[in-house]
């Protein structure tokens, strides 16, 4: 897939978050397969130098970075740790979450919009985390946005797609757009299902961080999406709501 | 002079930017850097003058999901 010029061959981007270590958080991006992990910035004490250490890890693995904007909840917070963030790891990508309600962290998408537009002027390759909703996908990208990132669920939930038939609405009317499932991916299967309605890649952290065997989660999810694009690629075939007989009926035995 | 870094009130000698990272420690660190919630890029950390009751940012890289 191409995102704002760049080819990834992986379609799994891997969150940084939680791992029991940073061993296994280095495993578990190998057995991904990523090639984008997602990254954030956090108060640096003098004391502690915590950034310095996890910055020299990530390095280390030699993927590209995706910075978020998590914990923001303002178009000037956002705007302002884009800034910082674009400095801060060299990097234009900038995954744009402005967070509206504590409880479901779901995205406010009026400021998202208009965080958008002002990285965008600036040269930003705005990756924007938001809802499912049609009209909004269309103002981020009016706002110059190339890629989308809708929600499956809730960050963190674990209940996969909440609303296949809004998401595919939104695959459909947009065929030409990368989108990337962002949050709410809890089991392989919900990553694989995202990627036979014909999204582009998916994005996870928990699911894989918080597994009882992380490194062995990244490979089930790697194997996952590959599933589903495969699945995808191949044509499903259409339901049907009464069976239909796969053995020819033609010559059974034993019928007048 | 009481300044406000990432949140805590310090008393600080440095009178630049550039002078209040070397004090805290985080001369050659990996940070960026926000004076009154506006982002201040590296190349300016020498001539940004801090005064009495400014909030400055000081962010790293962190895990993020």
């Amino acid at each position: 897939m191409q995102v704002y010029g760049v080819e990834l061959r992986s379609r799994l981007f891997l969150g940084t978050v939680q791992y029991p270590s940073p061993a296994i958080l280095a495993r578990a991006v190998e057995n991904a397969a990523a090639e984008v992990v997602t990254v954030s910035l956090r108060r640096e004490s003098g004391a502690a130098r915590a950034g310095q250490g996890f910055w020299s890890i990530i390095q280390g693995l030699g993927v590209r970075v995706l910075p978020n904007t998590a914990g923001c909840h303002s178009v000037k917070e956002a705007v302002t740790t884009a800034q910082m963030a674009r400095e801060l790891f060299g990097t234009p990508w900038i995954k744009l979450e402005v967070i509206g309600d504590h409880d479901t962290l779901q995205p406010d998408v009026f400021q998202l919009v208009e965080a958008a537009r002002i990285l965008a002027a600036d040269g930003f390759q705005v990756f924007p985390y938001t809802t499912e909703d049609l009209i909004v996908a269309e103002r981020l990208l009016d706002a110059g946005c190339r890629v989308l990132m809708p929600w499956g669920a809730p960050i963190g939930s674990g209940r996969g797609l909440a609303n296949p038939m809004a998401l595919r609405t939104l695959r459909a009317h947009y065929p030409d757009v990368p989108m990337v499932i962002d949050a709410g991916i809890g089991l392989p299967s919900h990553a694989t299902q995202a990627m036979e309605l014909g999204f582009d890649a998916v994005l996870l952290n928990t699911a894989v961080a918080k597994a009882g065997e992380p490194v062995r989660m990244a490979r089930a999810f790697r194997q996952a999406v590959e599933a589903g694009r495969e699945g995808y690629l191949a044509g499903p075939m259409g339901e049907r709501d009464m069976a239909a007989p796969s053995t020819p009926v033609l010559g059974t035995a034993f019928r007048a | 002079m009481k300044i406000i870094v990432n949140n805590e009130p310090r008393e600080v000698r440095g009178r630049t930017l550039a002078e209040l990272l070397e004090e805290l420690g985080l001369g050659g660190a990996v940070v960026a850097t926000a004076v009154n919630g506006s982002f201040t890029p590296v190349s300016q950390r020498g001539r940004r003058a801090l005064a009495e009751g400014y909030r400055i940012e000081v962010l790293a890289p962190m895990q993020g999901g």
